[in-house]
């Protein structure tokens, strides 16, 4: 019965949600909404994949990786070679894109997932800027002056990859594969002593994070005209953590929205920008003084629709509690 | 499995830690059935046995059989699958998460569904999580928790904690549970219902359990062997009688009798 009825709300958000891309694309089409609302709109987007693929590996695994832009870069040569070098087309760029950035998820994820912790971040930061300085020497994708890519990206390419993207890692999240890297995060050596294998949970989150994030690099390369190794240093990689920690570790919608608010806030922000990072950095300093589990917790947006029937059996109803 | 074979045969084992022996040469065997308590002073070694047999640390001499199959060197997770499962001495749930979810969690490796069926929500998917969850529901009723079922495990009482870690470490399905330390922190009338819970268990359950534990009434009240480690030695095993009149336990508890 549960599972019948989220099941209905499933296939309603995603009736709504494609609703919503089709109303965007008339939008775009037929010019209502001007060039710079059309640019922020998929600079969210992009932002959006980026939030959810770390998500699943921070918020979900509690694998503390602060690479991230490494796996971008390599999905937006990867995807740029593919169109560019190879003139073939951009959904085999998206393709592509992905699976070498989840080849670098997994080359990089099994020899230092055994780490923990402070350990892990220092080599995955160390993954980030190998991979930066790498496409830096490679003459092939023109070193340090970058490579033009021709703008590809466009809104159904976008939104199909952000709306696979939410659904492939909620449905990970919601089944006993992701109650296996929850429980890594929650506790390692009490997952390990339920059976769990754990070392394979934490290499599959980090594969499917950088899947992602790979899809991401290549929608990023093809909207921007040029991509530069600078694009992808280790401040790209603290934008999308702060993402993800304000949203809430743990939090799908939490990363999801704050991917769209910062992205709006920078992206206005922009018009002053002497004052840009002292007030984005005040938002954060602030934010995480007085709400450090950030927007939403631990909850989803859908936890807020249940609260009616949640309340009656609610942390606070110790009556029904027998004395242990 | 024949009868006269023990299903947990322990010989010689220990580990080192650099210079530092701390367990050494533990003889100890098992048979199907038996409730067994480990005692012994604060740093005896009790928890690092317990993490030799569990995979937590490889024991750098002897070896330790479970129903003949060899465990030295396996990862945690797969001697948890071969039938050795847990509790902690600081209880490890994982606090986040629901009671209910807490069982499903070592309910994981009877799953039969694969990722990509979970991604794509496949009838596999919702046919096995289906099974998984009233099976939950099921066995959590025999522990008292059905009625806490959503309940995130941080916000239980100490009580139902404890309890809620050995309903997880047994639906992991083991032919053997090891409790480390499950009265650690009880008033009395807890630790009495821990008794009863524990003879209701190892009924239902066929289980063997081998408990470590400081509170002596539960210990002597339980156990039909004992097990006393000082020093990551064994320095004697027997019948609860025969322990509470050794001498050697006598001395490593109370120190030697001054004469």
């Amino acid at each position: 019965m549960n599972i019948l009825k989220g099941a209905k709300g499933f296939w309603s958000s995603i009736v709504l949600a494609v609703v919503f891309g089709i109303v965007m694309q008339f939008l775009i089409t037929g010019e209502i909404i001007n060039f710079f609302y059309v640019n922020t709109l998929y600079f969210i987007g992009i932002n959006i994949i980026l939030a959810a693929s770390l998500h699943l590996i921070i918020g979900i695994t509690g694998q503390f990786s602060i690479g991230h832009a490494g796996f971008l870069a390599v999905g937006a040569y990867a995807s740029a070679i593919i169109t560019m070098k190879l003139e073939l087309p951009f959904s085999l760029g998206l393709l592509a894109g992905g699976v070498a950035a989840a080849i670098a998820g997994l080359i990089i994820g099994i020899p230092t997932l055994r780490l923990k912790g402070d350990y892990l971040a220092i080599a995955t930061l160390g993954f980030g800027e190998i991979v930066r300085i790498i496409f830096l020497n490679i003459e092939y994708v023109g070193g340090a002056s970058g490579m033009t890519v021709t703008q590809l990206t466009t809104w159904p390419w976008l939104f199909g990859s952000i709306l696979l993207t939410l659904l492939v890692i909620r449905n990970f999240t919601n089944s006993t594969h992701g109650r296996a890297c929850i429980s890594v995060r929650e506790n390692e050596i009490a997952a390990d002593a339920m059976g769990i294998n754990t070392t394979y949970y934490k290499v599959i989150a980090f594969a499917i994070g950088a899947f992602f994030a790979g899809v991401a690099g290549a929608l990023y390369a093809h909207n921007f005209f040029i991509i530069q190794p600078t694009n992808f240093g280790f401040l790209k990689s603290f934008d999308i953590l702060i993402f993800v920690v304000l949203g809430g570790l743990g939090s799908l919608s939490g990363a999801v929205l704050s991917a769209i608010l910062l992205t709006i806030v920078s992206t206005y922000l922009q018009s002053y920008p002497e004052l840009r990072m002292i007030i984005y950095s005040l938002v954060l300093i602030i934010m995480m003084l007085y709400r450090p589990q950030g927007i939403m917790g631990t909850r989803e947006l859908t936890s807020f629709f249940k609260f009616g029937k949640s309340g009656k059996g609610g942390v606070n109803d110790d009556s029904k509690q027998p004395v242990a | 499995m024949t009868a006269n074979n023990p299903l947990l045969k322990v010989n010689n084992a220990g580990i080192r830690f650099g210079g530092l022996k701390a367990v050494s040469d533990v003889n100890l065997e098992l048979k199907q059935g038996e409730l067994v308590g480990l005692i012994g002073p604060n740093g005896a070694g009790k928890t690092t046995f317990f993490n030799l047999l569990t995979g937590v640390y490889v024991p750098t001499e002897g070896s330790i059989e479970l129903d003949g199959d060899k465990l030295n060197g396996l990862a945690p997770y797969k001697i948890t699958k071969k039938g050795i499962s847990r509790t902690f001495q600081n209880i490890r749930l994982f606090n986040e998460l629901s009671v209910l979810d807490n069982v499903k969690v070592a309910y994981h490796s009877l799953a039969k569904h694969s990722i990509m069926s979970s991604i794509f929500r496949l009838p596999k998917h919702f046919s096995e999580e289906k099974y998984m969850e009233e099976k939950a529901i099921e066995f959590l009723k025999i522990f008292n928790l059905d009625n806490v079922l959503h309940e995130k495990a941080k916000n239980l009482p100490y009580g139902q904690q404890r309890r809620l870690e050995i309903a997880r470490a047994l639906a992991a399905n083991p032919k053997l549970l090891l409790l480390d330390e499950p009265a650690a922190g009880m008033n009395p009338q807890e630790t009495e219902e821990l008794m009863n819970l524990i003879a209701l268990i190892r009924k239902k359950f066929d289980l063997t359990i081998l408990l470590i534990e400081h509170d002596m009434l539960l210990v002597m009240g339980v156990c039909e062997r004992i097990y006393v480690l000082d020093h990551g030695q064994l320095i004697a095993d027997g019948t609860p009688e025969q322990i509470r009149n050794n001498p050697k336990v006598i001395e490593a508890y109370l120190g030697e009798e001054v004469s």
